[in-house]
């Protein structure tokens, strides 16, 4: 990378503050008038995004949307509390009138300073280029039209299909009475190609796609996007062959890469700092035991380049890390914002996330998977007399207080004596989080990340996410058909 | 209709006024402009103390313009000059790039409301954040009040939100009203020795005096959290499965999914085709009446202009009508149905029967209380979901049970529902009373 942290902070503050003439000094006098009051922490977040996206339908694209984002959201806590304002303009008196309002959650206090700047040194994890121009606007279309045409020339059973390319190009900006003063410009891009198939009157769906923080260069190498096409079309002909499912307990293999949405509704959510500090999850209070076999280390990891989860600082301007959540099984922690770490008497470990700067930051995952084990994908499914092979997914969900949760397959197999024999319908898994690690009997060798897909939704806000795992062999998990 | 609001919606008129202008120095043949402007108060109480107080002020607009059959959209919420142009000449330059489209366009100009009714949908709360921690904490005061077994809380919240919207395009159609949004609501959780349970109730209405009261939203959130304890699992097994209320309406809305015209258009829904055809048995009658008053789904036209209005969906199991906006109505050679941008209060007509008198009905089987995942294909009708709810036997209910999923096709399951209830959940735009299915696979132990 070449490009120091240092210049960015001052180039996003040249884009953010100066368009209004506001510096430095005026966002440590807003701070400052917050400070009044018995607040512990306060902080200002702005930003300014860009997204677009072009979508093709019946062979042509038909629809390109372009949208501007702008603000600012000034955020107070005591204690427990958070008080929250924000404006879509970016100018002295909306910020004072978002301050004023932000620091009525406490009381008129002992005048408290705001720290000295320390600029964070985040991580350079992706360039700050800004997606959107990266490709001309016809090359778009052309690249869509491309995959449009290819999808159907691979097989004559091809009906629809619906293809999106999509960018944003995020630029934000954090100053905070503990001094924290950060900026990260953040490219993130996707492409999804969906088809229907038709066959003796049966239709069928499949859908594939991917992206990354970097630019639609990215498509075209490697001919990504084409992969994505075909992985769709392949997915749905499997689809057209497949039976009823099975409904019962059984022994379930988990497909390397994406199946990880497992991690990430079994245990993930369950891990957040703001559920184990109120002891509202089912993994309250729980660092320490075991929680999963042995077999099992899962980590939360915000700092591997270009990934979709990844961050260079998170919302509150701290690093990412490379958090180890289970580590053979035992629970080693937790993932924290600054507020849950606060009251937790431990600190943030760069999970601090919020969809905007019209939401409050709260503890998100970013890149959560598992480490490789010792078998070979094939031996795992050998090991298996009567059991599905889910290789594919939709989305999951998670109650995390009971620990119950869902995942949805969307391309399974039935596994009988060692071989895959059919496909079947897709079905949603069910099972209890504190449990279903514990019941991993086998882990692969083949550890992958998911293509760059998953958006993670809490408390109504989205975030990107990644999700990874090698092959694993869950020895008993509920699954959802309909055949007895 | 207070002066402040008037101004509101002038103040925005203007703006897609000037929007509308500006798309057509542009050269564009056609446009069309949505804005909006929301302003509100959400604040949180957990165990008795304020958690979070949030105001919130959002405004935008979404352009989207016409150069013959080609089509750009573009949104902003900068609403100076400079912001606006952007915005136009960036929904200008996408429509240089994109096909002809031989569907796209405005919606008829015949077809846009002359007459905008009054729906009766606005009651400003001049609420104060001190009024409004003092309601969230009666509410949460209640839950935790309620049985001692009730050992933590998520807390119960109270928010507020006022909000005007604005749709104007180049056929001379402009219409604007106003809204307002109250809601309140609460989760606590419960433990024993098998771990915890949680549940949640809201309320929510146009007016806060048909808000349900603060202690009643407390003490429905605990009463239905303390049901859960001793939740267990069941054998896999194939029985009747009876959805109570504030779960069934979701049926109902993957039958609308399935009707809706781009499901149509693309050939991918379970529905595909059935206009005319018996896809529930024949006591089922639905109904869209998107001029309600004072309730949450009415509207007076839908987001291209088309004036709304009442029809049924399915009468005598049939179904009538699909769910179709200007562009879907083109594709298939139809006309809009005033849905642009969903339905407008969907009415399953109520049967004879209470939930209690359902479960007779229905014997031995399972009661749903909570769906989880999405895992449910529009395009076959499979559906597989994980569940929650109470294991029946003999009419009655006798135990809890989680950690179980219900699988079964939504057209065979339509076609199986054996009674619609009379407890209508009116909350959503979905009001539906719970719904007796004949028979679905449980997946359990």
């Amino acid at each position: 990378m070449n490009m120091t942290m240092d210049t960015s902070i001052d180039s996003v503050a040249q884009q953010l503050l100066a368009p209004s003439g506001l510096d430095m000094s005026n966002l440590e006098q807003v701070l400052g008038s917050i400070m009044t009051h018995d607040v512990d922490y306060a902080d200002l977040y702005f930003q300014a995004s860009r997204f677009e996206s072009w979508t093709l339908e019946d062979g042509i694209v038909t629809d390109g949307v372009h949208s501007v984002e702008r603000g600012v959201g000034a955020r107070a806590v005591s204690g427990e509390k958070s008080g929250f304002a924000y404006s879509d303009e970016i100018a002295l008196p909306s910020l004072q009138a978002a301050a004023t309002a932000a620091r009525a959650i406490a009381r008129q206090g002992q005048d408290k300073s705001v720290k000295a700047w320390s600029r964070s040194a985040g991580h350079s994890l992706y360039l700050p280029t800004d997606p959107l121009g990266s490709l001309g606007d016809k090359a778009k279309i052309e690249l869509l039209e491309m995959l449009d045409r290819e999808a159907r020339k691979l097989d004559p059973r091809v009906k629809e299909v619906i293809a999106s390319l999509a960018g944003g190009y995020d630029s934000i900006l954090l100053a905070a009475t503990d001094g924290t003063h950060a900026a990260d410009v953040r490219p993130l891009v996707r492409l999804n190609v969906s088809v229907i198939v038709e066959q003796d009157g049966r239709r069928e769906q499949g859908s594939a796609g991917g992206g990354c923080r970097q630019d639609y260069q990215y498509f075209i190498d490697e001919e990504r996007g084409l992969g994505y096409a075909k992985e769709a079309v392949r997915q749905a002909l499997v689809n057209l062959e497949a039976q009823s499912a099975p409904a019962g307990t059984m022994q379930v293999v988990l497909g390397a890469g994406w199946p990880g949405i497992l991690l990430h509704e079994a245990i993930g959510h369950g891990l957040e700092g703001d559920f184990n500090r109120k002891g509202t999850s089912a993994f309250s209070g729980r660092v320490g035991e075991r929680v999963a076999s042995d077999l099992c280390t899962v980590v939360d990891d915000g700092t591997l380049a270009h990934r979709r989860g990844s961050l260079n600082v998170d919302d509150e301007g701290v690093p990412s890390e490379n958090t180890v959540l289970i580590e053979k099984g035992v629970l080693k922690g937790y993932m924290q914002d600054k507020l849950n770490a606060r009251l937790m008497g431990v600190a943030s470990t760069g999970n601090g996330r919020r969809e905007s700067y019209a939401h409050l930051p709260m503890p998100r995952m970013t890149n959560t998977y598992m480490l490789p084990g010792q078998h070979a994908s094939e031996e795992i499914i050998a090991s298996v007399k009567n059991g599905l092979y889910a290789v594919n997914f939709g989305g999951g969900q998670v109650d995390i207080t009971s620990g119950k949760f869902v995942f949805s397959a969307s391309e399974a197999y039935m596994i009988e004596d060692g071989k895959i024999t059919y496909p079947v319908k897709g079905a949603t898994l069910i099972g209890n989080g504190p449990d279903v690690l514990q019941r991993v009997t086998m882990v692969g060798d083949d550890l992958s990340l998911d293509p760059g897909v998953g958006t993670c939704g809490k408390e109504g806000q989205s975030v990107p996410v990644g999700v990874g795992q090698p092959t694993l062999l869950i020895d008993g998990l509920t699954v959802g058909g309909t055949d007895v | 209709m207070s002066r402040d609001i008037l101004k509101a919606q002038a103040s925005l008129e203007a703006v897609a006024d000037q929007v509308l202008q500006f798309a057509k120095a542009q050269g564009a043949s056609a446009a069309e402009a949505a804005l909006s402007e929301e302003s509100g108060l959400s604040v949180n109480v957990r165990l008795g103390d304020v958690e979070t107080i949030e105001f919130n002020k959002d405004k935008g607009l979404g352009i989207t313009v016409y150069f013959g059959q080609r089509k750009g959209t573009a949104s902003t919420a900068d609403f100076s000059s400079g912001g606006l142009e952007d915005a136009v000449r960036a929904a200008c330059s996408i429509a240089t790039f994109t096909a002809e489209d031989p569907y796209a366009g405005l919606a008829d100009a015949e077809r846009m409301a002359t007459e905008i009714p009054d729906l009766d949908l606005y009651y400003p709360w001049d609420i104060s954040p001190e009024t409004a921690i003092e309601l969230a904490t009666e509410c949460e005061d209640a839950a935790r009040g309620y049985d001692e077994r009730i050992s933590n809380s998520e807390g119960a919240s109270l928010s507020s939100h006022e909000g005007t919207r604005v749709y104007a395009n180049s056929h001379g159609f402009m219409g604007s009203y106003s809204t307002t949004r109250h809601s309140m609501s609460c989760s606590v959780i419960v433990e024993d020795d098998n771990g915890m349970q949680r549940d949640y109730w809201y309320s929510v209405a146009r007016d806060r005096h048909d808000l349900e009261a603060a202690t009643a939203v407390g003490e429905k959130t605990a009463a239905r959290t303390l049901q859960r304890l001793g939740g267990r699992r069941i054998d896999t097994c194939k029985v009747p499965v009876l959805f109570s209320a504030d779960v069934a309406g979701s049926l109902v809305s993957h039958m609308i999914s399935g009707i809706r015209g781009g499901s149509l258009y693309r050939k991918s829904s379970f529905l595909l085709d059935k206009l005319g055809e018996q896809i529930f048995p024949e006591f089922v009658h639905i109904h869209e009446r998107p001029h309600m008053k004072k309730v949450l789904g009415s509207a007076p036209y839908d987001s291209e202009g088309v004036a709304t209005y009442a029809r049924d969906l399915v009468r005598d199991g049939v179904l009538q009508g699909y769910v179709l906006d200007s562009y879907s109505a083109r594709k298939l050679k139809m006309e809009s149905t005033g849905n642009s941008g969903g339905v407008h209060n969907v009415l399953i007509e109520p049967g004879e029967l209470d939930q209690q008198a359902l479960l007779r009905e229905m014997g031995t089987g399972l009661l749903v209380t909570e769906l989880l995942g999405m895992g449910v294909n529009i395009v076959t009708g499979d559906y597989s979901r994980g569940a929650a709810g109470f294991w029946v036997e003999n009419g009655v209910i006798a135990y809890p049970v989680d950690e179980i999923t219900i699988a079964g096709n939504l057209a065979d399951m339509f076609m199986q529902l054996q009674a619609v209830g009379n407890d209508i959940d009116h909350r959503g735009n979905i009001k539906c009373g719970s719904l007796l299915i004949d028979a679905m696979t449980i997946a359990g132990t």
